[in-house]
Formats: structure tokens, C-alpha cells, sequence
């Protein structure tokens, strides 16, 4: 789950990293009142889950209450990246010397944390991966070992930070370490990590994504579920608690198992069509997973017709057959459906199926020949 | 032969009394497997369908002599019960419970690569392992495979899992091990350990791939198959079209940063000569057209 800049800030604080006093404000009046509180000059900055908004005009400097009023204005409502800005966080402005990077997240290939610290901060450390890939010093961490100060000494000399920086840096590490690993991150990247002119290393950005299978043991996250960025089809799939993902097409896709699912999406794609979605109602096929999948499809306007790719395990054909034909019953579909079954006792479930054909219900016997049928009806 | 599992292999069910464990700790004794044991923290002495119930792990391999375990366990228990399984003796350790959290994974990963470096873990979130005729441990529809080789599969999806198996069977291909490494960021088992067991197994005369877009596992494969494999291979990447920064189900099915593509994924390993089919059907059909060559 990613969480917005000013939740980033939050967490951070949780564990003792300084951040700027702000307010997160929904509306004009909001953002002025925000302001009027902590003293200008502040930043008006878009809350998204997306990079580029300085980029996009979504990162304001305003010197006084008249420049908060306008550029909150300006922001609210912006469109960023396809991402409505709905909110904006009102920080105290920071004066700034130097700017760093530093983040950590986990290196699949290496099976190790990764920690990112560079002195270009403040632009994209892809952007640096690219043209100066020997400003970003790297380490790799055991998760038995953790990260001890020493090593952490060390990390910051590599990366070449001022003297001045130093202390600050180290202190601030440490403690995201910490939030990385106690707190169950996939991510945590700020950018920028300042020095200050008086001397003190700040964090001005947080960039935080949070693993939603560790919600057993942070109960605190739940908050975070609402504030996710989900177009409606996506919200009403999440609480139905389907593995959903809106697209842009008018094929509408459901299938068992995620990697039948995004392969269901790719033959439709190579077959000339495009999927409404990507949905996967998980092994068993139930039912009432396949009713409220239906339902989920079917409210979505741009879908002209709906393709259910099943290939049966451990549950049967029948049962599947048995299914879908329930599901069908309990929702009202307007789009013409194929199926396509296979798998364990699939001639059993397609003979269920058979006196159910019609012009709004058919059956192919592979995937190819299903996708074919439905891009075709799709128009 | 096969890899990692045969009919010799004793398997200890972690979490054999709850519903899941129970239903396909039955299916896979049904299959043959040799079904020795489960585990529950309160209920030693007590047996599940005639299966005995020990306190732990090690109890359970004193007794029975077990020498895999199947993890049926909740997410919270899963970093515990691995720990629990390498230390109590098993050498081969199956764990099928999605929804683990990252964090843990890649530690008892290390753990064990530390502490127990001979112990291989398979998993989390993954469908098991099936050497057809022989041993099933998971969750695989063991009828769907045909037994006897010359195929070997390795896979990171589920139902993909099934698809390939059933579609060899359909063109009478047989296997000697179905490998499902799991969909999640830390698999216990890479592409790359059962790509060296089927290399070295002498009944595997083919080896059958299947990932996913998310990460570089797939690259790695195509890398190693370059250098250090002599057997044909052919394959099948899913989430061609996949749009970036989504997770497709899987928790380590997502593209980010313009990382873990299938293009690129399918271009490494065609780059290795590895034969990749479109979809699920031809990578099929390439495979049995590579094993009626043989």
C-alpha cells in the first residue's frame, strides 16, 4: 500500500526522524487556515501517488497567506499522471544547503535490503542511475544483521556527504532503517534528505510503501486502505476482496489464478481485442466468487462482452459448470458471455453447461478460440 | 528419476489438523505420497485420518523418520514454522500459505542459507512440487500430470502450473518433476536451483519454463540455461501487457521503474535459445515438438 507524502511524514515521525510541522488540508479554506496556523512561508504540495509534481506544477513555494490561497487553488484538482489531486499538505518552508537521497527497499535478485544514499538529491535516482551512477553509494544488508552504526559510517563516507552532514545523516539512517524494517516497508525513499544552512539534516520528502500482508502485526495500517488510489471498478473488486485491476479495454476478463488471469489479458490483447481488466477469482471458482466477479464486470460500462477462462485443479468441472450457472442466476448480465473451461472433468462441466448456450452464453474449447469469439462480439 | 521429491520422500504436514491441511494432506495421501505426520502445538498424541499429531517438527521426524514438510500454516506462523521445519531435521521444505509478509521471507531465506544451507525451501505462496506417479505435495491436481518424463517443469504461476501439465499430457508428454517456485518477491527455490536439478537429473531430457513479469528471476534463468545447460528449453512468459506499477495477483508480479517486463524476459531467454511460445498452448506445443525431436 503506498501512502501519500504527508502519511510518509507521519510514519517517519513515528520513529523519531525530523520532519517540518504541516497540516494536510482538503479544500481553499483548509489549506489558508493550515497556514495561518503554522506561519508562512510554506509549501503547497499535491498529495498523490505519483512522482513528477514539481514537474506538473503540483509543488508550490508561498511566501504569504494571498500565495497559499492561489496556488492551493491552482493544485487542488490538478490532474497529475491520470491522478486527481484531492488534497494538498501545507508544510513549514525549509531553507536549503545540499540535497541528498537515501532510501531502502528490498533487491529481489540479491535476496538482500538495499540501501540507496547519494549527494544528488532532489531529482529522480533513476535519472542519476543513468548519468552519474557513481555518485549513489549502495550497500546490501543481511536482515539477520540488520544495519549497525559502523556499517552506516561507512555508508555515509562512501557516499561522500559533507563533514557537516555527517552526524545528521547517520542518525536519520538508522532510524529509517528501522522504520524500513520494523514497520514492514517495501519501500522508503526520501528525496530530498536536506542539510540545512544552520546544520541539520531534515527529511523534506517521504516516499513510503507499506507490505499489506503484514497488516497481522500493524493493525494501524488499515487506515491506509482507504486512501489508496483505486478507480471505482477497483474499490468495488476490493471489497468483494478480488485481486482486481482496472484497464482500459472492453473485454472483460475473469480467470483462476493470477498467472492464467494476466494470460487471459495477453491472448485477448493478441487476438487484436482489449481487456476491461484483469481479475483472478482464485482457484476454487466458486459461486459466490463468481457472482460478485460478475457483478464487478458488469457495472462496468465500457464492457461489450465478458470472458471466463477457468482451467480446473483440484475442483472440479461440474462444480465450476454448477458455478457459473448460479452466478448467472443471481445477477442480471447485459454483455454476451464465453466461456471457455478445461481442466479436471471439464467434458463433465461443459455437458452442464451445454443446454445453457445461447446467443448470450457460449462455450469455446481452448483460450485462443475463446479470446477470438469474445474480441469479435466486443466489436 | 526426479527432482527434490520421490517416492522415497516421508512428508511432516505443518498445520494438518486445520482445513486446508486436512483436505490436501488427504488428497496427496491419496496420491501416494507417503504421508508420515503433522504437527500441532497442543494436540501430540491425537491423529488426523490416521496420521499421528506431534507437538513439532523435530518430534515428528524422530518418530517417523520424515524427511519433507508441507507448511498448510496461516501467514503469521509461516517465519516460525520454516524455522521450525529446517531445525527439526527435514532437508526439503514446502511452503504453500500466501500472503506472507516480504520482511519475513527474505529472512528466514537467509536464515536457512545461513544455518542450514543443505535445507531447500520451496515457497511461500506456491502449489508445490508433483514427481508424477511418485510424490505430490501441495496443492497440484496430481491426475492432471502424465508420470515417466522426459519433461521437467519449473513455473512461478499456479493454474499456468496445471495448464502445462495437462497440456503435455494431452499431447502424451510425460514429466519427471512439476516445480511451482511461487509468485511471491523471495521464493525459497529460484528458476535457477531446479534449472541445475533438471540439468543433472538423467531423466529430464527437457525442461519446460513458465514466469511472470516482476523482477529479473527470469533473466537470471536465461543466463544460466546460456551457460550451463545443454538441455532444450522451452517457455512461457505472462504479463505481456501487463501496465506498470500494478500488482497482477501475485505479490511479485509488478512492473516498476520499467523493470521486470515480459519483453524483456522473453528477449533474454530467446537470446539463450530458449523456445518461447505466445501463449500457454504453443509453449505447449513447442515442447512437444522439442520432445518428439529428442
Amino acid at each position: 500500500m503506498d501512502l501519500f507524502e504527508y502519511q510518509g511524514k507521519e510514519f517517519f515521525a513515528s520513529y523519531g526522524m525530523p520532519v517540518s510541522a504541516g497540516e494536510v488540508a482538503f479544500t481553499v479554506p483548509e489549506a489558508v487556515a493550515a497556514a495561518e496556523r503554522l506561519g508562512a512561508p510554506v509549501m503547497v504540495k499535491a498529495q498523490v501517488h505519483t512522482g513528477g509534481r514539481g514537474k506538473a506544477g503540483g509543488v508550490k513555494f508561498a511566501a504569504d497567506i494571498d500565495a497559499v490561497r492561489e496556488h492551493a487553488g491552482n493544485i487542488l484538482g490538478l490532474d497529475i499522471k491520470g491522478h486527481t489531486v484531492r488534497r494538498v499538505w501545507i508544510e513549514k518552508a525549509s531553507d536549503i544547503a545540499e540535497e541528498y537521497y537515501a532510501s531502502f527497499t528490498l533487491d529481489r535478485s540479491a535476496k538482500k535490503h538495499l540501501g540507496m544514499l547519494s549527494v544528488e538529491g532532489g531529482v529522480e535516482i533513476e535519472t542519476v542511475a543513468e548519468t552519474n551512477p557513481d555518485a549513489i553509494a549502495k550497500i546490501w544488508i543481511d536482515p539477520i544483521d540488520g544495519l549497525s552504526e559502523a556499517t552506516c559510517r561507512d555508508w555515509v563516507a562512501a557516499a561522500n556527504l559533507p563533514d557537516a552532514a555527517v552526524e545528521g545523516a547517520v542518525d536519520v539512517l538508522l532510524k529509517l532503517y528501522r522504520a524500513y524494517s520494523e514497520g514492514d516497508a517495501d519501500l522508503v525513499e526520501i528525496n530530498p534528505l536536506i542539510l540545512t544552512p544552520e546544520g541539520s539534516v531534515h527529511v523534506l520528502d517521504a516516499k513510503v510503501t507499506l507490505d499489506g500482508n503484514s497488516e497481522f502485526r500493524h493493525p494501524g495500517y488499515s487506515q491506509y486502505d482507504s486512501t489508496q488510489s483505486r478507480d471505482e471498478r477497483e474499490e468495488a473488486a476490493h471489497a468483494k476482496g478480488l485481486q482486481y485491476v482496472g484497464l482500459e479495454g472492453t473485454v472483460g476478463v475473469i480467470a483462476n489464478g493470477a498467472g492464467l488471469a494476466m494470460s487471459t489479458v495477453d491472448v485477448v490483447n493478441q487476438v487484436g481485442g482489449s481487456p476491461a481488466n484483469f481479475l483472478d477469482i482464485g482457484g476454487g471458482a466458486n459461486a459466490d466468487v463468481m457472482a460478485g466477479a460478475l457483478e464487478v464486470i458488469n457495472n462496468d460500462p465500457a464492457v461489450k462482452a465478458i470472458f471466463i477462462n477457468i482451467f480446473g485443479g483440484i475442483t472440479r468441472g461440474e462444480e465450476i459448470a454448477g458455478g457459473i450457472l448460479e452466478a448467472m442466476e443471481r445477477v442480471e448480465i447485459d454483455s454476451p458471455i464465453v466461456i471457455r473451461l478445461d481442466g479436471t472433468n471439464a467434458d463433465e462441466g461443459r455437458a452442464i453447461l451445454e443446454p445453457h448456450l445461447t446467443d448470450e452464453l457460449m462455450m469455446q474449447p481452448t483460450m485462443l478460440d475463446a479470446a477470438r469469439r469474445v474480441v469479435e462480439l466486443a466489436g | 528419476m526426479s527432482i527434490f521429491v520421490d517416492e522415497n520422500t516421508k512428508v511432516v504436514y505443518q498445520g494438518l489438523t486445520g482445513s486446508q491441511g486436512s483436505y490436501y494432506g488427504r488428497l496427496n495421501r491419496d496420491y501416494g505420497t507417503q504421508v508420515v505426520a503433522g504437527t500441532h502445538p497442543t494436540k501430540a498424541g491425537t491423529d488426523v485420518d490416521g496420521v499421528p499429531i506431534f507437538a513439532n517438527v523435530a518430534d515428528a521426524v524422530q518418530e517417523t523418520g520424515a524427511t519433507a514438510s508441507c507448511i498448510f500454516i496461516p501467514a503469521p506462523g509461516v517465519r516460525g514454522a520454516v524455522l521450525e521445519a529446517a531445525q527439526g531435521g527435514v532437508e526439503f521444505i514446502v511452503a504453500i500459505t500466501e500472503g506472507v509478509p516480504a520482511h519475513d521471507e527474505i529472512y528466514f531465506y537467509n536464515a536457512l542459507k545461513r544455518d542450514y544451507p543443505d535445507v531447500l525451501l520451496l515457497g511461500p505462496n506456491c502449489p508445490g512440487i508433483i514427481s508424477p506417479g511418485k510424490c505430490n505435495i501441495g496443492i497440484t491436481a496430481g491426475h492432471i500430470a502424465k508420470p515417466g518424463g522426459p519433461v521437467g517443469i519449473v513455473s512461478r504461476s499456479g493454474t499456468l502450473t496445471y495448464q502445462a501439465l495437462y497440456e503435455l499430457k494431452q499431447k502424451d508428454v510425460g514429466v519427471t518433476t512439476c516445480v511451482g517456485i511461487g509468485g511471491d518477491p523471495v521464493p525459497g527455490t529460484s528458476f535457477i536451483d531446479c534449472l541445475r536439478a533438471f540439468q543433472d537429473d538423467p531423466e529430464t531430457l527437457a525442461v519446460m519454463m513458465i514466469g511472470e513479469i516482476g523482477g529479473s528471476a527470469e533473466e537470471e534463468a536465461a543466463e544460466f540455461i546460456k551457460n550451463h545447460m545443454t538441455k532444450p528449453v522451452a517457455g512461457y512468459i505472462a504479463g505481456v501487457t501487463a501496465p506498470p506499477g500494478k500488482k497482477m495477483g501475485h505479490a511479485g508480479a509488478i512492473v516498476s521503474g520499467g523493470r521486470g517486463t515480459a519483453a524483456a524476459k522473453i528477449e533474454a531467454l530467446t537470446d539463450a535459445g530458449v523456445r518461447v511460445g505466445q501463449n500457454p498452448t504453443e509453449a505447449g506445443e513447442l515442447m512437444a515438438d522439442i520432445v518428439a525431436g529428442l
